[in-house]
């Protein structure tokens, strides 16, 4: 390997390969290998130090990949459906790690759903990421949860129920940042990313993220041609971090863009694009989304965000000292107070 | 005349659940203690927040045995749809109570009958009706001091302490109870032999439940996280944790060092407190069987990855969702070997109150030194039930950490060294937990095939010597468990081996198969999975060797029996299950009828 120069590295002082993974045992064309990559760049151009990183997954295809990137952030592939309690115990041990979860369909919206909406009302600061793509590949291509009426798999027939929908799942538990896009608009995904990063709580991305293997025919909603062609982005996202100056790049019209200021004080600049969209309305996101479902679009963007709700873990008043780093004398009480304690008792 | 009997005999109060009858029942419990009197109570409640049937067993005994017993010679009713049964459950020669409204037949005259006028004392009690319920049950506190001698004086310290001091409960209640005294000291004519009297041996123990105890001993141990779902027999550990902790663990300027979260399942709360053991947290959930069935996956990969966390089963009775309120000794090879594939977990069997503080903390010590899943096995009596115990220590040793190498440790290897690895031989490798500055800290935690780097791998060597270790570190297990509690009587030829709650039972059968036919036992209370070597040296001594449990099968023999088969013939099961404590009384009969038999 040869030394970066000092052009490649960035705040943190790393370079690219600082942040990548192990090779990827995912089939070529993977819509996750993709995601995974966006990965590796968002947390480089954001100078994210790794070892400030979880990674964390439950099982199936998406629950492999945290192993393609940030070598270097401990990782957790955990259970099928679990990750989401596995990430809420594991972010009490120092609230200043950043937590990356990767689920798929099944992962979440079928053996996991119950504890992916708690996650979800409880704000666990986690960027969740869900790798949808309708179909089981690790068990050979069985439906999945997020399958459409219609779909027509070998050897499974054709799915009869209605699919279901992660975004509007997580809005009814009360997600404060939802997003949908798709892993073949590379650039959608990495500024949602960032934003994603940056948020204060939960974020849940549903990324549309085809199986060449199982689930790629042409019309299914989960296929590449099926993405590219019904793909209707909200907006155009750009996402400006902390420290960056705004330059206004170019001119916008006026009522053009929209911006959202994070908790952080980074900001999604939001250009419109046919209408206006507020992601800041509950409301707004419900109704595009079911419009979205009658009509057969795949809307993009950044659904809803909301920045002012406590996190999980600033909900519990916690010493500033991360919790894994205390000592006996702060965690075993005095010697004194056992006789207190023993006069308490009867 | 009959000769009195001094403290010595068990009263059962029968009443409806809900009614409030729990603060009666402990205020008799507490008081007697109060005069120094060994007793034990036991809560004997169904499954039903209001209106079905519920008993109260307490236990005097001036020689200090708790056990429950079957034969009751003082029953107290003040329920109709029991009525029938509870007269019939009074011994020859004792004495039943009964609330007067009841107009039911009492066709017996072996006994002493002393109707209360329960409702009628209500109702002259100045109390809003929406507390005249629970004011008639100080009625029979009150009769049943002045019949037994119960002095007025602990009556009331036990009501200062079950209402914190509070002067007007206190004296509505007290009230109720000096009037219904006086009552009885008009109205009644003592024609039973029972009674109690001041003793002195209580002076130095306290009163408490397992469940409490075992919240703050883990306290003590330094839990930083504890997540659980509500499940009878074990809220009260965690709802334990979250009054005391905030009284013990609290910094100066009001922040935790600790965090406590309810929840929406056990599948999540064993999730969360393996997420938090990942993350270097001294960590711990508490559940009951059906909770310990749903945790089984993640404790699977808890032990595969290496991952501290400490599981409370305050067991109650099963298979299935059973007897929710009853308790067993049931879920003991559940725990042993939860989750497939090959292993054997760590399982701490606490005996006592004081032991289930004991084991609270040491528990979280094991797993942080084990890196592994620690069980620790209670049940619905030892942890719900109010125990006469010794008082809690102070831990003698500093907290364990285990093998966790930080920044600076890292430094000093050059960044060099592999998770996995069985560096020192005990089978035991090093961790670094998230937030680990260093550059080589991190690793990638699976409950797949991995190898010494924490890398993924499928390869059939590396598979089987990972399994290897895990074998080795669980041998490395035997050497830090609490050792058993080994009592032995001169002479003694035959073994008994029982744990947990069932100790009051055996120690009094002893004494009981020593009288009945000189009888001599060695008894060994085993305390941990796995065996420490005392274990096989006290089975190699006896012949044959009596397995006491508190289960249908034998649980703990089938145990033993796979641990060392060339012994097993050396077995003989005594076990028992109805969603009872055992008695001293079952545990004498059913061994001296397996002698006989021999």
């Amino acid at each position: 390997m040869t030394t970066p120069t000092p052009s490649q590295l960035n705040k943190a002082g790393l370079s690219k390969n600082d942040y990548r993974g192990q090779p990827s045992t995912l089939c070529q064309g993977c819509g996750h290998n993709s995601i995974a990559n966006q990965i590796v760049t968002t947390c480089y151009e954001l100078d994210i130090v790794p070892e400030k990183v979880i990674k964390l997954s439950g099982i199936g295809c998406s629950s492999k990949s945290p192993a393609y990137f940030l070598n270097r952030s401990f990782g957790f592939n955990s259970l099928h459906g679990r990750m989401s309690s596995l990430a809420t115990g594991a972010l009490f041990a120092d609230t200043s790690i950043r937590a990356i979860g990767i689920s798929g369909d099944g992962d979440t919206a079928s053996i996991g759903m119950g504890g992916f909406k708690h996650m979800v009302r409880r704000n666990v600061p986690i960027v969740y990421i869900v790798e949808n793509n309708g179909v089981y590949g690790l068990t050979k291509g069985q439906f999945s949860a997020t399958a459409e009426v219609g779909l027509n798999l070998k050897h499974q027939g054709i799915n009869q129920y209605m699919p279901v929908d992660i975004c509007m799942e997580a809005l009814a538990s009360n997600a404060t940042f939802v997003a949908r896009s798709f892993a073949g608009d590379a650039k959608q995904v990495k500024e949602l990313l960032k934003a994603a990063f940056s948020h204060h709580g939960v974020a849940v991305l549903d990324i549309i993220s085809p199986c060449v293997t199982f689930n790629n025919e042409g019309e299914a909603a989960h296929s590449y041609t099926w993405g590219k062609d019904h793909e209707a982005p909200l907006h155009e996202i750009s996402f400006i971090p902390a420290m960056d100056e705004i330059e206004i790049q170019g001119e916008f019209a006026e009522g053009s863009v929209r911006e959202v200021c994070m908790h952080d004080g980074s900001t999604i600049r939001l250009k419109k694009l046919e209408k206006d969209y507020d992601p800041t309305s509950r409301a707004n996101a419900f109704q595009i989304l079911e419009s979205a479902q009658l009509n057969d679009w795949l809307v993009t963007g950044l659904l809803y965000i909301d920045e002012s709700k406590p996190t999980l873990t600033e909900t519990f008043n916690l010493v500033d000292t991360p919790l894994n780093r205390l000592v006996d004398a702060d965690l075993r009480p005095e010697r004194e107070t056992i006789d207190k304690i023993n006069a308490m008792m009867f | 005349m009959i000769e009195k009997v001094i403290n010595d005999f068990s009263v059962t109060i029968a009443t409806v659940n809900g009614s409030g009858s729990q603060t009666a029942n402990v205020t008799l419990l507490r008081a007697l203690f109060k005069m120094g009197i060994p007793i034990s109570g036991k809560n004997l409640f169904p499954s039903n927040i209001q209106g079905l049937p519920t008993w109260y067993t307490i236990r005097v005994s001036k020689d200090g045995f708790i056990a429950r017993r079957d034969e009751q010679e003082l029953v107290v009713t003040l329920n109709p749809s029991s009525f029938a049964q509870d007269l019939a459950s009074v011994q020859p020669g004792g004495a039943f109570y009964y609330a007067d409204d009841i107009k039911l037949p009492i066709a017996r005259n072996d006994i002493s009958i002393y109707p209360m006028p329960v409702k009628q004392m209500a109702r002259a009690a100045n109390v809003s009706p929406a507390l005249r319920d629970y004011i008639a049950n100080m009625v029979y506190v009150g009769i049943l001091a002045q019949m037994l001698g119960i002095e007025l004086e602990t009556i009331q310290q036990a009501l200062s302490f079950h209402f914190k001091g509070k002067a007007q409960a206190i004296d509505s209640n007290f009230g109720t109870i000096k009037a219904a005294a006086d009552w009885a000291a008009q109205n009644l004519q003592k024609t039973d032999p029972y009674s109690v009297a001041r003793m002195d041996a209580t002076s130095d123990l306290i009163m408490a439940d397992g469940n409490t105890a075992a919240a703050l001993g883990a306290i003590y141990g330094g839990v930083q996280f504890a997540a659980w779902y509500p499940i009878t027999p074990a809220s009260t550990v965690a709802e334990s944790l979250n009054s005391f902790l905030p009284q013990l663990r609290k910094t100066k300027d009001g922040k935790q060092t600790y965090a406590v979260l309810q929840a929406e399942d056990e599948l999540a709360a064993i999730g969360m407190a393996i997420g938090a053991g990942w993350g270097g947290l001294r960590s711990m959930t508490s559940t009951s069987g059906p909770g310990i069935s749903l945790m089984a996956e993640y404790a699977g990969l808890a032990y595969l990855s290496e991952v501290p966390v400490v599981i409370w089963d305050v067991q109650r009775i099963g298979p299935s969702t059973g007897l929710p309120t009853r308790t067993a000794q049931g879920d003991l090879t559940e725990a042993y070997y939860l989750s497939q594939g090959d292993k054997q977990n760590v399982v701490l069997l606490p005996g006592s109150v004081k032991e289930c503080f004991e084991f609270g903390w040491k528990a979280l010590d094991l797993a942080e030194q084990l890196q592994t899943p620690i069980f620790v096995l209670s049940d619905l009596d030892l942890g719900m039930n109010q125990w006469m115990t010794k008082p809690f220590e102070y831990p003698t040793a500093p907290l364990e950490r285990g093998k966790v190498l930080w920044e600076q440790d890292l430094e000093k290897l050059n960044g060099i060294w592999s998770r996995y690895k069985d560096s020192d031989g005990d089978g035991i490798p090093f961790r670094t937990v998230p937030g680990n500055k260093h550059p080589a800290s991190a690793w990638f935690a699976r409950g797949t095939g991995h190898d010494e780097n924490a890398r993924y791998s499928e390869d059939a060597t590396t598979w089987e010597s990972n399994m290897a270790r895990l074998k080795k570190k669980y041998d490395t297990a035997r050497t830090l468990v609490p050792e058993p509690i080994i009592e032995v009587e001169e002479g003694a030829t035959i073994g008994i081996i029982a744990y947990g709650s069932t100790e009051p039972a055996v120690e009094e059968a002893r004494a009981l198969l020593k009288q009945a036919g000189n009888l001599k036992t060695a008894f060994l209370r085993l305390r941990a999975f796995p065996c420490t070597n005392e274990v096989q040296d006290f089975i190699k001594k006896y012949n044959p060797i009596y397995i006491v449990e508190a289960n249908r099968d034998g649980q703990m023999r089938q145990i033993l029996s796979a641990v060392m088969p060339e012994l097993a013939s050396k077995f003989r099961s005594a076990c028992h299950s109805d969603g009872l404590p055992l008695t001293a009384n079952w545990v004498k009969e059913s061994i001296l009828k397996q002698e006989k038999n021999q």
